[in-house]
């Protein structure tokens, strides 16, 4: 658990390999909620909270019950179906607990199932800080950083796109270019800059 | 006869009209990760159309047993199963290829084209006309990621399945590298929607 390694992975999840811009994981959501500012700060949020605690899950998952029985090979399908109740489960003690919270977040819940980069944070946990079938020291602390500071990078490609967005909306683009095409161009744009943080060493 | 028409129909309306790429715009994320080569797409290819067409068989055939409650976990359970049998088949047959598609292989799952297709399609179709849906989502997703991956390596490398095709070809290494992904089918789309327009 040495800081150096911590702020690499920060870094590097929140900038040099952000999931969106340069791994291409939940571009759905990117592009499905990124119209308005409001709407993608919550998003952003739900998918922090919900990548934290499915890398706390998975790893205890993969650690204590899919090691010692070696059944490794089910990991997809126990994954996703840890994360689908899951994200359940969450939605129904947000209901329960705080209706304010649930308001901004709930509708946005259950789209998380089905956004690759939760499944792909848990999956690349277990590839990274797994070797040969042991943990690696401070294995646990590792992946749940990666999940939050994901969850985090995420929500700042996120926030950047709905803004220019929603700058968008007030300019004249070409009728072809219209909603999606323009937003793809703009994402590239975007992705080019952040290949500036490639740059970053320690 | 008309049986046989609508069939075909099913079939093909997955690979123009309906493209699950270029007209829903769903399944990005391997769309423009494992674009970089014609042969990865390939790959992909060949394990979405897979996964696709016995997902949707499977599906469409337990349709009446499941639960509406609880039909999303149960689709993700079959999905998840077929996933798993193409992830071990091509880590024991094509070690290579696995290595390269890596973690988009297991990312089949949540690829939303396959859990669109079930709630959209085989939950409420018989088995025949589900697969032939599935075949021809499969097949157009495969084309289209064939068509996004044949620009991307040929511009970013002047190579077109890994041979040169032009001598004196200076490629733009941009378009090997994620911001040529989104450029590429930024443009593509808005191709398309000028396709579409003519027709």
């Amino acid at each position: 658990m040495d800081i150096k390694t911590s702020l690499m992975i920060i870094i590097g999840m929140v900038f040099i390999n952000n999931f969106i811009l340069s791994k291409f994981l939940g571009l759905c959501p990117f592009l499905g909620v990124s119209r308005n500012i409001k709407p993608a700060l919550s998003m952003g949020l739900a998918v922090i909270f919900v990548m934290t605690l499915s890398s706390i899950v998975t790893w205890l998952v993969y650690r204590f019950i899919l090691l010692p029985l070696n059944i490794t090979y089910l990991r997809t399908i126990v994954f996703i179906l840890v994360i689908a109740t899951f994200v359940q489960f969450v939605e129904m003690v947000i209901l329960k607990k705080s209706l304010a919270l649930y308001r901004t977040l709930g509708i946005y819940l259950p789209l998380i199932t089905t956004n690759c980069a939760v499944l792909g944070v848990t999956v690349l946990n277990i590839n990274n800080f797994f070797v040969n079938n042991h943990p690696v020291a401070g294995s646990f602390f590792y992946s749940v950083l990666e999940g939050f500071f994901a969850g985090v990078g995420f929500t700042l490609a996120l926030l950047i796109m709905s803004g220019i967005r929603e700058r968008l909306m007030l300019n004249d683009t070409p009728s072809l270019f219209k909603d999606l095409p323009i937003a793809f161009v703009v994402a590239s744009l975007m992705s080019l800059s952040f290949m500036g943080f490639n740059g970053f060493r320690f | 006869m008309e049986k046989n028409n609508n069939l075909l129909k099913e079939f093909t309306k997955g690979i123009f009209r309906e493209n699950p790429i270029f007209h829903i715009v769903l399944g990005l994320c391997p769309t423009l990760a494992i674009t970089t080569s014609l042969e990865n797409a390939l790959g992909m290819g060949i394990a979405v159309i897979f996964v696709l067409v016995f997902s949707n068989l499977v599906i469409s055939s337990i349709r009446k047993i499941v639960p509406d409650k609880i039909r999303i976990p149960c689709f993700i359970v079959v999905i998840a199963s077929f996933v798993t049998i193409v992830e071990l088949l091509m880590q024991g047959y094509l070690p290579d290829l696995a290595k390269r598609l890596g973690i988009f292989l297991p990312l089949i799952v949540v690829n939303c084209i396959i859990m669109g297709r079930a709630e959209g399609f085989a939950k409420n179709h018989k088995v025949l006309s589900s697969i032939f849906d599935g075949l021809g989502m499969g097949l157009g997703f495969s084309l289209a990621i064939l068509i996004v991956a044949g620009i991307r390596e040929f511009l970013g490398t002047g190579r077109l399945l890994g041979r040169t095709v032009f001598l004196g070809f200076s490629p733009l290494a941009v378009f090997i590298l994620p911001p040529g992904a989104l450029l590429t089918l930024g443009l593509l789309l808005c191709l398309f929607k000028k396709l579409k327009k003519g027709s």
